[in-house]
């Protein structure tokens, strides 16, 4: 059983040994500033292969109790990758393996025995393109919590209606309920997908670049969303536009990629990790800096 | 045309000549071999029609009575009627589980390395000829099954409906038995069917019933069934349409008893094709024409599915492309 | 809702107790059961076969002239005729149907576009396949043998009825595969359509279409029902396919199966190794030429 660690900042955010004694200073709206919470997850030197392809080296990191905290960095860098390692959703691709620990809450999400269904029902995921079922608005919120057991009609109403105005979508649906899902605008869909996890009532939820799919104003409902609902999850996002991360993330992680000569491969690493306002107004790795002034894309 | 004073002279002519004839005459051709199935379908219709008129004509709405008997010039098909669609009802109901459980497992279940021999042996099924599932049906399987039927009969003698199923008597060559081999003929092309429908499903879909904690099983009730089930349907109306028209496998161990309308599926019966089949060496005149005249409807129901079955597809894909 | 910062119990992992590991693992048996249970019949079947006809196999078999029913050991007698009308008749049918199949599938795919005639024609196509073989037997009766007589090439045009739609299809699906950049190349040379189509699209095409040729042929040679009333089986080899009755291996297998005497229907199960062997041969050269000699595939 783990204590809940207070005052991680200085020891694990950056790779750097500068002191980390930068405040945050960001005055972001609705974002908790002062001592952290509990870890929720604690990767060590995890490393991702899909067969013998090193798609990820050695990623260290936590993340930390009602928090956003965002992955960034160019492409095919293996932020997505290491993001559903945090789910097990890596599984589902077949050749590929993780080494190193992933403790989710003091457990090992991939020690012999533990179920991807449990860990999944605690660990939702919202994906790039919104993928409501081809079901009706009710039927996909209530797909979750009816595989988890629950049958009875009047606690599905209730779920689905608690689901649906967290995801802030209650009231442009509540009179079609019956309709189909597939009928919903892009944003509406993806709040729909939103709605849909957080009806399992997880503990934390992934976000692999929700917003990427939409348009501005849909990307704008969605981060107010995330500010609203951060108080009760534990919220990790895949972005690839920064200004998305300094707008919602408590914290950021840098990913880049490391170019292999010799095989001519392509490695993802973590670079930097540190509280948002940190690694955007005083980055201490040379390849973060490049990155987030915007000199290398 | 006149010629372009600005291109080198002597091409303006060629430039404004009509295609060659060879190429417009291919054309023609390709169009006419196209046309010929449209063609044929029409002939089909019209020809076996005017063969079996003489049997509309003097039967009239008759031909829908049980009572067929050549010999005293009564033709009356309901008997043959009632064996197609008892057969091939049997057929799909057998069949069914059957080929979406197999789609089921090549799509969602196994690895697809597996996944090519297994696909294999489903096609051999479609491999052996109609004429050899009934030589083995009627020497082999109907002597064997029959022992079955009797200890089921003797069983379920005097309970309310499955006695009237499956109650004596009983025979080897029955409609079940006829079911029991058109399900057998009718799973590879309702599988490989199935398995095209299924394996068009997003990845992603699947992901995200996946990502809520479902089990495999869960993922495919809640994710792949809602997007694939249109097109199931018509793969099972398609399977139908083969069983009703699947001809000489039926006809030998279908029993070839005439007028047997009844609720017992163990008895001896018979069905449109299968009575076609055996019976018209021997016809002649009206006997004949009603012969055709069972080709005829034949060819209208098969028809019939066949169109709804397409639609049914089609109009799913559509609706898949389109959201 | 979640868990709370204070000291926390490291989270329970394991599968969800109750019943939805079971129904999981139920429903995979399940549909495994559904592939043994397709198995079995076939295994029961090649077995019988095999076993029954293998010792009627001979050269003498399969090259010597029939004998009546009723007489044993199946020793004597063969199925020379039913082999050659087999040869005969689904030959004649191949040689009509495929370029005519394959002609359609070019209108269909490069002249024909999106118009309405095309969907229309493709559409149809497709519902001809459902057609039953036996009335594609009973048209050509009505339209042929009653003014012509019964002959190998009635047979042939039944089966020809068959083959069609299958082989346009299969070569529709083919030619759709070949990429445009090909045609625009030869285009752009100045070829007409004709030539492209014949030249470089047809060409590239031409393993799957086989292919697909080949599984409609190997369909044909098994079809019983069609050759009933065209050929009106006989005893006597007829290499004069375009006139008298004529025989072939499904006719006689299933005149062979009404028959009550056992050496007729040892000698049926000897046919029915052929005929198999024949669909098999041809099945397997489909899937050589596939994986040979396409180009393009999905």
């Amino acid at each position: 059983m783990e204590q809940p660690e207070q005052n991680v900042v200085a020891q694990t955010e950056t790779k750097m040994p500068k002191p980390a004694a930068l405040q945050d200073t960001r005055p972001s709206e609705g974002a908790v500033a002062g001592p952290t919470g509990a870890e929720v997850f604690k990767s060590k030197n995890v490393s991702i292969y899909y067969s013998s392809f090193r798609a990820v080296t050695d990623v260290s990191l936590s993340i930390y109790e009602n928090e956003i905290t965002a992955f960034i960095g160019p492409s095919g860098c293996g932020k997505t990758t290491v993001l559903r390692t945090l789910n097990r959703m890596n599984d589902l691709v077949p050749g590929a393996r993780v080494q190193g620990e992933v403790h989710y809450r003091g457990a090992s999400l991939y020690a012999p025995g533990v179920s991807p269904i449990s860990v999944r029902r605690r660990i939702g995921m919202v994906f790039q393109k919104p993928n409501p079922f081809p079901k009706s608005i009710y039927d996909n919120v209530a797909y979750g919590p009816r595989i988890n057991g629950i049958r009875n009609k009047a606690k599905l109403d209730e779920i689905v209606e608690n689901s649906l105005h967290q995801a802030a979508l209650w009231d442009e649906v509540k009179d079609r309920l019956n309709k189909s899902g597939l009928g919903l605008s892009g944003g509406q869909a993806q709040r729909l997908c939103i709605a849909r996890t957080l009806a399992v009532e997880p503990d934390v939820v992934l976000m692999d670049e929700p917003c990427s799919a939409l348009d501005p104003i849909a990307t704008g409902r969605i981060e107010d969303l995330m500010r609203e609902i951060k108080s009760q999850y534990t919220i990790v996002i895949v972005t690839h536009n920064m200004q998305q991360a300094t707008r919602v993330s408590d914290r950021t992680a840098f990913y880049s990629v490391l170019r292999d000569e010799k095989s001519d491969t392509r490695t993802g690493v973590l670079v930097e990790y540190g509280r948002t306002a940190q690694i955007f107004e005083d980055p201490q790795d040379s390849r973060t800096q490049a990155y987030v002034t915007g000199r290398v894309g | 045309m006149k010629a372009d004073p600005a291109s080198p002279a002597g091409s303006a002519d060629t430039l404004s000549q009509q295609r060659p004839l060879g190429d417009r005459g291919f054309q023609l051709l390709a169009l006419a071999s196209g046309l010929l199935v449209l063609v044929i379908l029409v002939l089909i219709a019209v020809t076996t029609s005017q063969q079996a008129a003489s049997w509309f004509s003097t039967e009239g709405l008759k031909i829908f009575t049980n009572n067929w008997d050549p010999a005293t010039n009564h033709f009356g098909a309901l008997s043959f009627i009632y064996g197609t669609a008892l057969t091939a009802l049997i057929a799909v109901i057998i069949a069914v589980p059957v080929s979406v459980g197999i789609a089921l497992l090549l799509t969602q279940v196994v690895p697809y390395r597996w996944s090519r021999p297994i696909v294999y042996v489903v096609d051999l099924l479609a491999v052996v000829p109609s004429v050899v599932w009934g030589l083995w049906g009627i020497l082999v399987f109907a002597p064997w099954i029959q022992h079955i039927y009797a200890s089921i009969a003797s069983g379920v003698g005097g309970i309310p409906v499955l006695g009237a199923l499956f109650g004596p008597p009983t025979s080897g060559p029955s409609f079940f038995t006829a079911g029991i081999i058109l399900a057998f003929m009718i799973t590879p092309i309702v599988t490989s069917l199935s398995r095209e429908v299924i394996a068009t499903v997003p990845q992603i879909d699947k992901e995200g019933a996946y990502a809520l904690g479902a089990t495999r099983w869960e993922m495919i009730t809640g994710a792949v069934w809602p997007h694939s089930q249109g097109g199931v349907v018509g793969a099972v109306l398609l399977g139908l349409g083969r069983a009703m028209g699947e001809t000489i496998a039926a006809a030998l161990v279908i029993g070839s008893a005439s007028n047997v309308i009844t609720t017992h599926l163990f008895v001896p019966g018979y069905n449109m094709p299968a009575v076609i089949a055996n019976q018209f060496g021997e016809a002649s005149g009206v006997f004949r024409s009603a012969l055709m005249g069972l080709g005829v409807l034949l060819f209208v129901f098969t028809i019939i599915i066949n169109v709804l079955a397409r639609g049914i597809v089609e109009r799913s894909a559509r609706r898949k492309r389109g959201a | 809702m979640t868990a709370v910062a204070a000291p926390q119990q490291a989270p329970d992992l394991r599968e969800p107790k109750g019943w939805r590991r079971s129904k999981n693992r139920i429903m995979t048996v399940l549909m495994v059961i559904a592939f043994v249970l397709t198995i079995i019949p076939l295994g029961f079947v090649l077995f019988t076969v095999i076993a029954k006809g293998a010792s009627i196999i001979s050269w003498q078999f399969l090259t010597g002239s029939p004998i009546p029913p009723n007489v044993l050991p199946a020793g004597i007698g063969g199925m020379w005729p039913a082999v050659l009308g087999t040869l005969l008749i689904t030959g004649l049918a191949t040689l009509m149907t495929v370029p005519l199949g394959i002609l359609g599938a070019i209108y269909l795919n490069e002249y024909g576009g999106r118009n309405w005639l095309a969907a229309l024609i493709g559409f149809m196509s497709d519902v001809m396949t459902g057609v039953p073989s036996i009335v594609m037997g009973l048209f050509i009766f009505s339209i042929w043998v009653l003014h012509f007589g019964y002959s190998g090439l009635a047979g042939a045009f039944a089966l020809g009825c068959l083959m069609l739609p299958v082989v346009i299809r299969s070569s529709y699906e083919m030619l759709r595969l070949v990429p445009d950049p090909l045609r625009e190349a030869s285009y752009a040379l100045g070829a007409t359509k004709s030539r492209v189509t014949l030249t470089v699209v047809l060409p590239a095409a031409l393993g799957g279409i086989v292919s697909g040729a080949l599984l409609a042929i190997a369909r044909a040679a098994g079809e019983t029902a069609p050759l009933l009333f065209t050929i009106l089986t006989v005893t006597q080899a007829n290499p004069n396919v375009f006139s008298g009755p004529n025989t072939s291996l499904p006719s006689q297998i299933f005149s062979n199966a009404t028959q009550p005497y056992t050496g007729a229907q040892d000698r049926g199960w000897g046919a029915a190794l052929t005929l198999i062997a024949i669909c098999f041969i041809l099945m397997i050269a489909a899937r050589i030429v596939t994986a040979r000699f396409t180009r393009y595939s999905r």
